[in-house]
C-alpha cells in the first residue's frame, strides 16, 4: 500500500442522506416504486435533489408522518397500510415497492420490516415489498443504493452457474458497452445488479463472481459474500487506468489471459488517450480539493492525478472502507491526504488556505465558493452522468476541465473592441 | 399519514432558514441530521446565492442517539457563536430532532451568552414552510423588541407632523425564496418615496437585528406578504399601536388602493391621484386594440394566497380574462381565497396535492394557466400556455433583469409575462385567415411553435381515440370534418361544447350542423 495519509474528522457536515439515491434508482428499475416513510423534509429533499419536477407522476413518493402517527405506532402501521393500498390501486403496474426508512421513522422505531412482511402476504403474486433505510442518521448519499441492493439480496434465488455479476447502478449505455467487451473477452454469462427490471433479479451462488462498478456498496458486498459469491478485488472503472485494471481483474477471475484483455481493449485505450489530451492540457498541474459527498472521491482523485496530472491537495470521503478501497488507495500517489468524515467549517478553512484551482463539492457549497473566486464542480453530476469505462474517460475529465475552461474564457480578453 | 409526490412547501425549519438567510448578523443552529443540509442548495442554486445560508447543522448520527446528543448541540452552538459572532442567535430543530427532545433552545439559553437567543419551536409534523418563516420572523421581532413594550407609548401614525419630518414606514415580509421579493422592495420604496414617504426598515430581507430594534421608529408597517409578515405586524400593532396595510400592491387597482391606504393611515393628502393611472403601461396596453383578443380568455390560477388573489383581480378587472379556476396551497389564507373565488363564481381549490390541481386544470380547460413551478409542468403536459406567478419556483423564475410583480413596473412585467405565452391578436387573426392555404402547417403558432405542436398532437390523438365520446355520442364524418376546420387552438373547446350541447339535447350523432347549432347555443 502506498504511503497515504489517513485523517478522520467529525463535526457539522454538508452532505445528502441516502434517500437521495432514489433519484437514480427509480430510473434504473422502472417497474419499482420507492415509498419513503418520513417527514415533509424527506419529500422536500428528494424533490430538491431531483432538481425539477419533470414527471407526470414520479415513481417515488413520501408517506408523510403527521402528529397523530407519532402518538401511536399501531396507528402508524395502519395508516401506512392505507397509503400503500391507495398507491397500488393508483399504480397497478408497480412490481416492487421499496419501503424506505428515514430519520424520523428510524427514531420512532417504525418497524418497516414487519410492515413489508404483512404486505407481502397480502399482495402475494402482485407486488413485492422490501424495506431498507435511507436515513441520514445512518447513511450518506450513495449509501442509499447500498441499502436498497442489500434489501433485494434475500429475494435472489441460488444458482451455481458461473457468471460475472456487475454490481452497482450504471448508465444503461455504459453497461451495454461493458457487457459487449466482456463477451468479446469470452465471458458468456454477464448479469447486472440492480437489474433493469426489479423482477429480473439475478440468481447467485458460489460460482458468481462479483465485480463492483461502484465504490459505495459495503453492505451489499458483505451479504453477497455470505451467499457464497466470490468478490473480485479491483479498482473502480473510472478512467482508462481504473477500467483497464477492472477488466484485467475480471479476466483473471475467469482465467482469461492478460494478453487477450489488452488485445481487446487496446484500441479503446488508444483512442481514449487521444480524447483525453485536450482535457489534460487544461487540468495538468492544477490543484484539486475534493470535499466528501458521493463516495467516488478516492477513485476520482486517482484518475485526475494519474491520468490528468492534477495535484491533489485533499481527498475527502464521507466514510472509508479500507478493504473495499484497497486497490484504489494503492494507485494513489504517496502522501495523498485522505480525510474521512467532515467538519465543514474547518474543511472550508483549509480550502481557502490552500487556494485550489478546482474544488469538487455539493450544490450547497458550489456557488458560495465560486463567489469567492474558486472554481467548482458539483459532485452530484458524477452520479447522474455516464462516466464509467474507457470510452467515457474523456467525458469524465471534461466534467472537471469545463469549469476551468469557462473560467479562462470569462477572465480573458481576446477581442479588441473599438 | 399523507402520500405526497411533490410538495408545494418545505418543512417549517426551511421557513426559518429563509428568515435567517435573508438577514445579516444572524446565525441559526439547527439540530438536524446531515441530510437536512440539502436545504442550502435552495438558496445557492435556485437563488444563485453567493453566500452559504448562516446555518450550522448539528449533524447527529444514529450512534449519537444512545449517547449525549445534548452535548453535541452545545458543542455546535459554542463553535458557531465563536466562528460567526452573530448579533442574534436562532436555535431550533428539524423534524427528527423534534422527536428526541433535546430542547436546543433551552440549552443555548443556559450557556451564558450575552446576545439575544431566539428559541424556535416549529412543529414539523403539523406545520409547513411559510408558517415557519412567519413564526420565526415573529419570534425574532418579539425577542428583540419585547423590552421596549412597556416603556413605549402607542405610536401615533400622525406623529411625523409634530416631529417635522417625512413619514416613515417599514416594509415587512420580503424574504429569500419569496417570489420576486428583491425587486418588489425596490419598486415599493420608489413608489413611497415619490409620495414623500421614507422607508425606515425593510425586513427580513437585508435587515440586521439592529434594524429590527429600530422598527418602532416608523409610523406604520407595510405588510407586503401576509404569509410572512402578518403575525409580526399584528404583534407590533398590539404592543406599539403600529397600524399596518392590508392591500397587496400587485396590479394597477391594488397599487392605487395601496397608495390610498398608506396615505389614509398617515393622514397624508394624496396630491397626484390623476397621475397614478398613467404610471404603468398596463392600462393602455390592455385597452389597445390588439388586446381585444384577450377578452374572455379562460385562465386558471393557483399559487400562494397573496399572489393567487392578486392574479385573480388583475385577470378579471385589468386584462378582461375569465377566471375559470382559483386555488391556493396556503391553508392559512384559505378564507380569503374562498371569498375571492366566491366573487368570481368559481369554487376555490385549497389543496397540497398537485394532482388535484392538474385534474381541476383539465376539467376547466383554460387557455392560460397562472401557477407555480408545479403548474408549469402540468400545463406543459396538457399543452396549455403557463406563466409562473408564485413559489415554489425554479432557477428560471429568478431572472437577472429587474422584474417585480408589485407596483407600476410589476404591472408591466405581469402584462408581458401573461400575454406573451398567448398568441398575439393580429397573429391569431392572420392564422385564422390563412389556415386553408396549403403552406399552412396545422399547429403553426409562430413564437409558440413547439407548444402548439404538442397541443395539436394531444387533440388529434384525442380525436382518434375518442371517435365516440364517453357519453356514447358519435361524431359523424361531416361533424369530424367540420371540427378539423376549426382553428386548432379552440378546437378542444368547440369539441367539448358541442358534446355538451348534444348531451343536453339528447342528440346521439354529431354532424356539421350540430356543431353550428352548438356554436349558436353557446354564443
Amino acid at each position: 500500500m502506498s504511503k497515504v495519509e489517513f485523517n478522520k474528522e467529525t463535526g457539522p457536515r454538508e452532505v445528502f442522506c441516502g434517500l437521495t439515491s432514489i433519484v437514480w434508482l427509480h430510473r434504473r428499475m422502472p417497474d419499482a416504486f420507492f415509498l419513503v416513510v418520513g417527514s415533509r423534509t424527506c419529500a422536500h429533499l428528494i424533490q430538491s435533489a431531483a432538481g425539477v419536477m419533470i414527471f407526470a407522476e414520479p415513481r417515488f413518493g413520501t408517506a408523510i408522518l403527521e402528529e397523530k402517527d407519532l402518538a401511536g405506532l399501531a396507528d402508524a402501521h395502519e395508516e401506512l397500510d392505507l397509503v400503500v393500498n391507495d398507491l397500488i390501486a393508483r399504480r397497478p403496474e408497480i412490481k416492487t415497492l421499496f419501503l424506505v426508512g428515514s430519520c424520523p421513522s428510524e427514531v420512532i422505531k417504525l418497524d418497516l420490516a414487519t410492515v413489508a412482511e404483512k404486505l407481502n402476504k397480502r399482495f402475494l403474486g402482485q407486488v413485492r415489498f422490501v424495506n431498507y433505510s435511507g436515513s441520514g442518521i445512518e447513511t450518506t448519499f450513495t449509501q442509499g443504493e447500498d441499502g436498497a441492493l442489500k434489501a433485494l439480496i434475500p429475494l435472489m434465488d441460488s444458482s451455481d452457474e458461473e457468471k460475472l455479476l456487475l454490481v452497482g447502478t450504471l448508465a444503461n449505455n455504459v453497461e451495454d458497452r461493458f457487457k459487449k467487451i466482456f463477451r468479446n473477452l469470452g465471458i458468456s454469462k454477464i448479469e447486472s445488479f440492480p437489474p433493469r427490471q426489479s423482477t429480473e433479479l439475478p440468481k447467485i451462488g458460489k460460482n458468481t463472481k462479483v465485480l463492483l462498478a461502484q465504490p459505495y456498496l459495503s453492505d451489499t458486498v458483505r451479504d453477497l459474500k455470505h451467499r457464497g459469491c466470490e468478490i473480485i478485488s479491483a479498482p473502480f472503472p473510472l478512467g482508462i487506468e481504473g477500467s483497464t485494471e477492472w477488466f484485467l481483474a475480471a479476466a483473471k477471475a475467469f482465467k482469461i489471459s492478460e494478453l487477450k484483455v489488452h488485445e481487446i481493449i487496446s484500441p479503446l485505450v488508444n483512442r481514449a488517450k487521444l480524447a483525453l489530451e485536450s482535457h489534460k492540457e487544461i487540468l495538468k498541474g492544477k490543484r484539486l480539493f475534493l470535499l466528501p459527498e458521493s463516495q467516488l472521491e478516492i477513485s476520482l482523485a486517482r484518475f485526475l492525478h494519474n491520468e490528468c496530472e492534477m495535484d491533489l491537495i485533499e481527498v475527502g470521503t464521507p466514510y472509508l472502507n479500507k478493504d473495499l478501497m484497497k486497490e484504489e488507495i494503492n494507485l494513489l500517489p504517496d502522501n495523498t491526504k485522505i480525510v474521512e468524515g467532515q467538519h465543514v467549517e474547518k474543511q472550508l478553512d483549509r480550502v481557502r488556505e490552500s487556494n485550489p484551482d478546482l474544488v469538487v463539492c455539493g450544490m450547497g457549497l458550489a456557488n458560495p465558493l465560486e463567489a469567492e473566486g474558486i472554481s467548482t464542480k458539483w459532485s452530484i453530476e458524477m452520479v447522474f452522468s455516464p462516466i464509467h469505462g474507457i470510452d467515457q474517460a474523456a467525458d469524465l475529465a471534461g466534467l472537471f476541465s469545463k469549469p476551468l475552461k469557462r473560467n479562462q474564457i470569462l477572465t480573458s480578453k481576446t477581442l479588441v473592441t473599438h | 399519514m399523507e402520500l405526497t409526490l411533490w410538495t408545494y412547501e418545505g418543512p417549517p425549519h426551511v421557513g426559518a432558514m429563509r428568515i435567517a438567510s435573508s438577514m445579516k448578523d444572524i446565525h441559526y443552529v439547527l439540530h438536524a441530521p446531515q441530510g437536512d443540509t440539502y436545504a442550502d442548495l435552495l438558496f445557492t442554486m435556485i437563488e444563485r446565492r453567493g453566500q452559504r445560508p448562516p446555518v450550522t447543522y448539528t449533524t447527529f448520527q444514529a450512534r449519537d442517539l444512545g449517547g449525549d446528543t445534548a452535548e453535541l448541540v452545545k458543542k455546535n452552538i459554542k463553535e458557531a457563536v465563536e466562528r460567526f459572532k452573530p448579533k442574534t442567535l436562532l436555535v431550533g430543530e428539524s423534524c427528527t430532532a423534534e422527536l428526541i427532545q433535546d430542547q436546543p433552545g433551552a440549552l443555548a439559553k443556559g450557556m451564558g451568552f450575552d446576545m439575544p437567543i431566539v428559541n424556535l419551536e416549529l412543529p414539523a409534523y403539523s406545520k409547513k414552510e411559510n408558517w415557519g418563516a412567519s413564526e420565526t420572523f415573529y419570534q425574532l421581532t418579539r425577542t428583540l423588541l419585547k423590552e421596549k413594550v412597556s416603556s413605549s407609548d402607542k405610536i401615533n401614525p400622525l406623529r411625523w407632523r409634530e416631529l417635522g419630518r417625512r413619514p416613515k414606514v417599514n416594509i415587512l415580509g420580503p424574504s429569500l425564496l419569496g417570489f420576486r421579493c428583491r425587486d418588489d422592495v425596490i419598486e415599493i420604496q420608489r413608489i413611497l418615496s415619490e409620495q414623500g414617504i421614507d422607508t425606515n426598515v425593510v425586513a427580513p430581507l437585508g435587515a440586521s437585528p439592529d434594524d429590527i430594534e429600530r422598527l418602532i421608529d416608523a409610523e406604520i408597517n407595510i405588510c407586503l406578504y401576509q404569509e410572512i409578515a402578518e403575525a409580526s405586524c399584528e404583534w407590533l400593532k398590539r404592543n406599539f399601536g403600529m397600524e399596518y396595510t392590508n392591500t397587496i400592491p400587485i396590479g394597477i387597482k391594488n397599487t392605487i388602493e395601496f397608495i390610498n391606504e398608506v396615505h389614509e393611515k398617515l393622514d397624508l393628502p394624496l396630491t397626484n391621484k390623476e397621475e397614478l393611472e398613467n404610471k404603468s403601461k398596463l392600462p393602455w396596453y390592455s385597452k389597445s386594440v390588439d388586446s381585444n383578443y384577450l377578452t374572455g380568455k379562460r385562465v386558471f390560477i393557483f399559487g400562494d394566497g397573496t399572489h393567487a388573489i392578486a392574479a385573480a383581480k388583475i385577470a378579471k378587472e385589468e386584462l378582461g380574462f375569465e377566471v375559470v379556476g382559483l386555488g391556493t396551497y396556503s391553508r392559512e389564507m384559505a378564507r380569503q381565497v374562498r371569498a375571492t373565488a366566491k366573487d368570481l363564481n368559481v369554487e376555490a381549490l385549497i389543496t397540497n396535492n398537485y394532482l388535484e390541481v392538474e385534474d381541476a386544470m383539465k376539467k376547466t380547460a383554460p387557455e392560460l394557466v397562472l401557477g407555480t413551478q408545479m403548474e408549469r409542468h402540468s400545463a406543459k403536459r396538457l399543452g396549455i400556455p403557463c406563466s409562473v406567478i408564485s413559489t415554489p419556483m425554479h432557477v428560471q423564475d429568478v431572472p437577472a433583469r429587474y422584474s417585480p410583480q408589485m407596483g407600476w413596473e410589476g404591472a408591466n412585467v405581469i402584462f408581458d409575462d401573461w400575454v406573451h405565452p398567448l398568441m398575439m391578436g393580429l397573429e391569431e387573426h392572420l392564422i385564422d385567415m390563412f389556415k386553408h392555404d396549403f403552406e399552412f402547417v396545422d399547429g403553426h403558432q409562430s413564437h409558440l411553435g413547439h407548444t402548439a405542436t404538442n397541443k395539436n398532437n394531444i387533440l388529434n390523438s384525442d380525436e382518434k381515440k375518442e371517435k365516440n365520446s364517453k357519453e356514447g355520442i358519435i361524431w359523424t364524418e361531416s361533424g369530424r370534418a367540420e371540427l378539423t376546420k376549426v382553428p386548432f387552438f379552440v378546437r378542444g373547446k368547440v369539441k367539448t361544447n358541442t358534446e355538451k350541447y348534444a348531451i343536453l339535447r339528447g342528440i346521439p350523432e354529431i354532424s356539421d350542423e350540430t356543431l353550428y347549432d352548438a356554436k349558436a347555443y353557446f354564443s
